[in-house]
């Protein structure tokens, strides 16, 4: 499966590897909902670092649709708050 | 899955790229690109036909030429036996059982080669009909969708509904389906409008026939403006100069020549 991670580009990620990254995943958004900041940036900088440590980078001119998007490693929690709310990523 | 941060980012990237996807593609494009490579394919299919024929005509040039060749080393078998020469008839023989090997091997080479050259040829024809099939839909749907569309902007251009499109899968589907929807949208608006439910904004809500006998004759007035312009200017220089002024000076301060306001239409 093809991870983004946004500013940084995608990784290839075997599927073996997705029960580790759900759990974070669902740490990551139980945070957020709950609007815990400290656990936040730590659950998102731990699972940016699985990401990386697990996966292949893919070449910066490879065309291939991301399965999953991951936050910059410097969102803010309010900032990917917002990118979850109704109105999305790209308004309109 | 669960639907965590990951997953959500994910579809709404999805959703987006889809839509603006859908807003940037015009169907008809799409259309033409597809009959573009089924034409390509189609060159590519006759061409397969050109190419195994031409083997075929090959193979049997050398098989002629074999033929030719294992007749002319029987006869020379058969001098060989009447001259009492057993040894060189043998020889003969010999190379003749040799070519005919050959001449077997590539007779079973010619049969194949001629069923591939007949499913080629089916294969081709197949494809041209069905070519021509997609060339007389994709010229129906184009005039649909621009018929549809040209209505779906007269509607939405007076009730200011803007453009909203659906999600399809591949080039005619998606053609046809925007095509029913565009139709289905122009008549629902039209419907909407005439029962009231919705309001025309502009308050000038008008038939067809009104509106394009208002396109009409706004077209003759400017033939008829043009006219007298091109009568004035070959009238003199001077009734020209006048004309333009009192152009400027608006319909308010009209010359002494004109007897009414000519910019009176809004």
């Amino acid at each position: 499966m093809i991870v983004r991670i946004m500013g940084e580009g995608q990784v290839k990620l075997d599927d073996a590897h997705f029960t580790e990254l759900n759990k974070l995943d669902d740490e990551l958004l139980a945070e957020m909902e709950s609007g815990d900041v400290e656990g936040f940036r730590r659950t998102l900088g731990a699972l940016l670092d699985a990401v990386r440590r697990m996966g292949t980078p893919l070449p910066d001119d490879a065309l291939e649709p991301s399965e999953l998007i991951l936050p910059s490693p410097d969102a803010t929690l309010g900032e990917v708050r917002e990118m979850l709310s109704d109105d999305g990523l790209i308004p309109g | 899955m669960s639907d965590g941060v990951m997953k959500r980012m994910g579809m709404i990237f999805r959703a987006k790229a889809n839509k603006a996807l859908d807003r940037a593609e015009d169907p008809r494009e799409t259309l033409d690109y597809s009959y573009q490579k089924q034409l390509e394919l189609l060159q590519k299919v006759r061409r397969g036909v050109a190419d195994v024929a031409t083997s075929r005509k090959r193979l049997e040039l050398q098989l002629n030429q074999l033929q030719g060749q294992s007749a002319k080393l029987e006869d020379q078998g058969r001098k060989a036996l009447a001259l009492g020469r057993e040894d060189l008839a043998r020889e003969a023989l010999t190379r003749r059982s040799a070519l005919q090997q050959q001449v077997t091997d590539l007779e079973t080479q010619h049969q194949t080669l001629q069923g591939e050259e007949e499913k080629l040829t089916l294969a081709a024809q197949r494809l041209q009909a069905k070519v021509d099939a997609f060339r007389t839909k994709k010229e129906t749907i184009k005039a649909t969708y621009t018929a549809a569309q040209a209505q779906t902007r007269i509607g939405e251009a007076f009730s200011g509904i803007s453009e909203e499109m659906g999600d399809v899968g591949m080039a005619i589907q998606r053609a046809e389906d925007k095509t029913a929807q565009l139709q289905a949208r122009a008549g629902a608006i039209d419907e909407l409008m005439a029962s009231g439910a919705l309001d025309d904004p502009s308050g000038m809500a008008k038939d067809d026939i009104t509106a394009e006998l208002d396109r009409l004759s706004g077209g003759s007035d400017v033939e008829l403006e043009l006219q007298r312009m091109k009568a004035e200017l070959s009238g003199g220089s001077s009734a020209g100069q006048q004309a333009i002024e009192s152009g400027q000076n608006g319909a308010a301060q009209s010359s002494p020549q004109q007897d009414r306001p000519r910019f009176d239409k809004q």
